[in-house]
Parts: C-alpha cells; sequence; structure tokens
C-alpha cells in the first residue's frame, strides 16, 4: 500500500445541545493512501459532513485524533483543499481572481506575478472553463460555478481534495458531467480524493473504495467496499458490467436493507 | 438596514438556489416553446402604442399624487388662515431662484449659500461619524467582547435626540458651527456602526470557511472578504446616516444660527415670510431625496449583481 495521507484514529464528535450531549460520530477509524478517491456514503444526518470537516480541520474532533501526512490536524489549511456544495465563490471576484486568490496563498511566496496567473489559468482551462476566465460567479451556470470550485481546489496542488457533496445541487445531466471531468482530472493529477454523496451511482462510478456510514446518532462506519473496477472508467460501458452492478447491490443493500431510514 | 437584509439573502438564496433554477429553466424549455410560435401572429397592437402606454403608466401615477398634494394645499390655504397658496409661493420661489447665489453680508445670503452651507455641516459631521464609526463597526462585528461590551453604551446613547448634545457641543467648542456638526457627528455615527456590525456579523459562513480553508492572513480576509461583503450594509448605514442627519441638521442650525438651511427656515419666520419657509421645506425635500437617491445608486453599483 502507498503512502498514508490521511489517518483518522478512534475520532469521535459530539455537541452540547440544549437537551444534553448529541453525539454525532463515534469510533471512526480510517485511513486513506495516496492517490485513492474514497466516498464516503450514508442517509442524511448520519455525520458524514461532520467527517469531512473533521479531515478539514473545518471542526475538531472531541474525542480521538487525526492526521494529514503525519501531522495532527489542528485547523484548517491549504493541503487540504475543500469543495464546497454550494461552491462558496467570493460572488465580487472573477473566475480567475477566485482561483488566483487560492493559487497566490499557496504559491505566492515563490512565484512571480505571471507564473501564478498561468497556474490559475491552467486550472480553469483543466474543468474547460477558459473561456469565462473573467466572468463573475453570478453571470454563469450552477455547473460552471462548481467547476470553477473544483479548479480553485486543485490549482491549489492539496495533498488531499475534500469535496462535500459537490455535485448535490446540479441537475443530473450536469452532474453526469461533471463526474466524467472530474474522473478526467483524477487520471490527470492523481490527486486524493475524499468525497461525501448520497448518489449511488456517483459512489461507484468514481471511487476506489466507498466508506458506507451508519445511521446517527452516534453514527460510525459500517462497513467498507472496496471498488476494484478498472480505470479509465466509461460510464456507458459500466452500466452493464457485472462488478459494477455488484457494487450497486451491495450499496444498495446497505442503504435500504440494513440502515434502513425512519420515514423523515 | 432592512434592505440591506433582504439583499444579503439573496446572496444566500442565489448560492442554494441557482442549480435548482437552472433545472427549472430546463424543464420550462419544452412547454414554453408552443406559446412563442402562437405569439407571432397575434400582435395588432404597434409597439409604439405600448411604449406610451408603459411611459403612462410610469409617469402617471407620480403627477397625480403631486397635482392631489397642491391641490389640498390651495383648498387649506383657500380656506382663510395665514397659509400662502401654492401661487403666492410659486412668485415668490421665481424671485428667490432668480439669484440663489447673492451675498448682501453674512446676515442675508442667498439660498443657495444656505443649502450648500448645511450641505458642508452634514458633510464633515457625517465624515467624521464615518471615520469612526466604520472601523467602530468592524471592531464590534468581528470580537464578540467588543460587541458586548459596547453594546450597552450603544444601546443607552442611541436613543437620545441628537439636538440634547448641542450644550456639549458649545461647551467644549465654544463656538456654534463646530457644535451643529458635532450634533450631525452624534446622530450620523449609531446608524454607521450598527449596520457595519451586523454586515459583518453576517458575512456568510460559506465566505469565512473559504477564508479558513485557504488560512488567508487577516489582512486579505478583510481585503478580499470582509470588506466587499460588508459594503451593502455599509452603504445603508450611509445612506441612513445621511437622511438622519439632513433631518437633525434643520433643527440644529435653527438653534445655533448662523448660516444655513435651518436658520435661514428660523430667519424667515421672525420676518413672517411664510412663503419663504414652504419653499424651504420643499427644496429640504428636494435636497434630501436627491441624497437618498445618489446613495441607492451607489449600493446598487455594489450589489454584485444579485438583482
Amino acid at each position: 500500500m502507498s503512502k498514508v495521507i490521511v489517518k483518522v484514529e478512534n475520532a469521535g464528535m459530539s455537541f452540547d445541545t440544549k437537551k444534553g450531549k448529541f453525539v454525532a460520530l463515534r469510533d471512526i477509524d480510517l485511513t486513506i493512501a495516496e492517490g485513492e478517491f474514497v466516498t464516503l456514503i450514508g442517509h442524511s444526518g448520519c455525520g458524514k459532513s461532520t467527517l469531512l470537516n473533521l479531515i478539514a480541520g473545518l471542526t475538531l474532533p472531541t474525542a480521538g485524533n487525526l492526521f494529514c501526512d503525519g501531522r495532527e490536524i489542528a485547523g484548517p489549511g491549504p493541503e487540504r483543499a475543500v469543495v464546497f456544495q454550494n461552491h462558496s465563490l467570493l460572488p465580487w471576484l472573477t473566475c480567475r481572481e477566485n482561483v488566483l486568490l487560492a493559487v497566490e496563498r499557496v504559491f505566492g511566496k515563490k512565484e512571480g506575478k505571471g507564473k501564478l496567473k498561468a497556474r490559475a489559468e491552467a486550472a480553469l482551462e483543466m474543468v474547460h472553463m477558459d473561456h469565462a476566465l473573467d466572468k463573475l460567479p453570478h453571470e454563469i451556470s450552477g455547473g460552471m460555478k462548481q467547476r470553477v470550485g473544483i479548479a480553485r481546489a486543485f490549482a491549489m496542488e492539496p495533498k488531499i481534495l475534500l469535496m462535500d457533496e459537490p455535485f448535490g445541487a446540479l441537475d443530473a445531466l450536469t452532474r453526469a458531467s461533471l463526474q466524467d471531468e472530474l474522473n478526467g482530472v483524477m487520471e490527470k493529477t492523481g490527486a486524493t480524493v475524499v468525497m461525501v454523496t448520497h448518489d449511488v451511482d456517483e459512489a461507484v462510478l468514481l471511487s476506489d473504495r466507498i466508506v458506507m456510514m451508519t445511521n446517527g446518532p452516534a453514527a460510525t462506519i459500517g462497513e467498507i467496499l472496496d471498488v476494484k473496477l478498472a480505470r479509465p472508467r466509461d460510464r456507458l460501458k459500466l452500466a452493464h458490467d457485472h462488478d459494477f452492478v455488484e457494487c450497486r447491490a451491495a450499496l444498495l443493500e446497505f442503504l435500504y436493507q440494513k440502515q434502513v431510514k425512519k420515514a423523515a | 438596514m432592512s434592505a440591506a437584509i433582504i439583499a444579503s439573502d439573496k446572496v444566500v438564496s442565489m448560492t442554494a438556489g441557482s442549480a435548482a433554477t437552472s433545472v427549472r429553466a430546463a424543464n420550462e424549455a419544452v412547454p414554453a416553446a408552443p406559446p412563442v410560435v402562437a405569439a407571432a401572429p397575434r400582435e395588432p397592437r404597434t409597439p409604439v402604442s405600448e411604449i406610451l402606454l408603459s411611459i403612462f403608466k410610469a409617469v402617471f401615477p407620480p403627477i397625480a399624487g403631486m397635482v392631489l398634494l397642491i391641490a389640498v394645499w390651495a383648498l387649506l390655504a383657500g380656506t382663510g388662515g395665514s397659509i400662502p397658496g401654492p401661487l403666492p409661493v410659486w412668485e415668490a420661489a421665481k424671485v428667490l431662484f432668480a439669484d440663489p447665489f447673492y451675498n448682501n453680508g453674512p446676515n442675508d445670503l442667498g439660498i443657495g449659500w444656505n443649502v450648500l452651507s448645511s450641505l458642508q455641516r452634514v458633510g464633515i459631521g457625517f465624515g467624521f461619524a464615518a471615520l469612526v464609526g466604520i472601523p467602530l463597526g468592524f471592531i464590534i462585528g468581528r470580537f464578540a467582547f467588543m460587541n458586548a461590551m459596547l453594546d450597552p453604551i450603544i444601546s443607552l446613547l442611541r436613543p437620545v435626540s441628537p439636538l440634547a448634545w448641542l450644550p456639549i457641543g458649545l461647551l467644549v467648542f465654544k463656538q456654534a458651527d463646530p457644535a451643529a456638526t458635532w450634533t450631525i457627528f452624534i446622530c450620523s455615527i449609531w446608524p454607521m456602526i450598527i449596520n457595519t456590525a451586523v454586515g459583518v456579523q453576517r458575512v456568510p459562513q460559506d465566505y469565512m470557511n473559504v477564508a479558513r480553508v485557504l488560512d488567508l492572513s487577516e489582512w486579505k480576509i478583510v481585503t478580499k472578504i470582509l470588506f466587499p461583503s460588508v459594503l451593502p450594509y455599509m452603504l445603508t448605514g450611509i445612506r441612513l446616516s445621511i437622511g438622519t442627519a439632513w433631518l437633525v441638521i434643520v433643527a440644529a442650525e435653527m438653534l445655533t444660527g448662523g448660516v444655513g438651511i435651518g436658520f435661514w427656515v428660523w430667519d424667515e419666520w421672525n420676518n413672517l415670510k411664510v412663503e419663504h419657509i414652504i419653499i424651504a421645506i420643499f427644496v429640504i425635500g428636494i435636497v434630501g431625496l436627491l441624497l437618498e437617491q445618489f446613495l441607492l445608486l451607489l449600493a446598487r453599483r455594489f450589489s454584485y449583481g444579485n438583482s
């Protein structure tokens, strides 16, 4: 197994509420290796986003430890880039400036202005957004905004990319094209990714491993599924692929039989 | 303040809802097609008449309102009493505005000078209020401790009429003019502090998360995230401040004397030139309206296409 990028040891997260202590996550143990694409899947409220925020350092665990590249995660940092569900582009900056803000933070001390700009533009080109470098976020569609969000994260050349339901707010067709885009970028960069999703097909299509979370409160890792499909993956061919169907079935079984969500 | 709050809600809903609208747009694309085809034949109305109609719709109600105002005024003036009607006031205005910038010594200046000197006081008082209030608002919005510490002071002082501060100003500055400016400062500062602080507190958590993930320096956070995000709130604060300042300056000048539209109103009352007082009411109203519109225009410029 290649180098470990993120290690989660016995992590737990609880919140103090008016009704007392609320345990969101418990006993999470997970290691993520370099170049791996790991998906966290589970019903809503299972704490998958909480786990992602712990890795991002946006929240700190109330139990256990998390490490990134051997160092304890004590807060957020640019080596763990986050793609937010709602893209979170700054509306007063153009696409280029949004990416540049991230690039400057990471490479600003070492590289000149021209080089930084080239980096930002290359990242936008990678997600096929080079036609909208000088557009403001409100001038482009939701799918395009998310592309820019992904470009911003990739441009930082992070050790690990954390994606919180990155395609959750998009329509099915846009989502599919962005998934293919992401698969392409993954092959080019070999990035390490942790992604939260509730979409079974998306999980199987993109992942090397799928972490299935039990229902909250006190959610934890239920099962881990290895997806041994060859890359590059083609969604049309995979639709009839035996292994793909098996993986999908295993996920569905876990989500709708073992972890039945009570009617909300 | 409410306008700015709505604007910020739009920012949030825009980010969350943009994808939803794109879905909706895709769904609507199919059923929308037939009516477009059907709309082409039925076009008996010429575009010119439609333009005229829309102009009429836009222009008629405000004109009707003004006519109503003048009619009520004429009616009141006609029932006897000492209020001059629209016609005598119009005649007086023609004389007055024939030479708004005459100068017969410090006690007899044209109405233009009076308005300008009031505006100058408002500008200076407001400028100092902005210099103090905006940074203070940022500090209060950013640090909970400062908020908790200064909140009771602001809550206590804010409801006080700015005119109550006028004697303190006279005492400290020993002169009427800075005392009036001081009154403007006091009344302008509260909306600036409060709106800026609310703006800072309402910076969307998403943007702050971006700042945290990128680990931006405090300087970059202020210049790239806080300031642009707070700007619409600040502009609302500025608009409210200037509005209040323009209200207060008239009263302050009545008390302090000197040159200024407020003093001018009082002076014309002493001369029993009631026509001039009514003209002054219109002038004050129009200047206030222009200030408001200018600041609204400025606010729209910085709303980042949320409309």
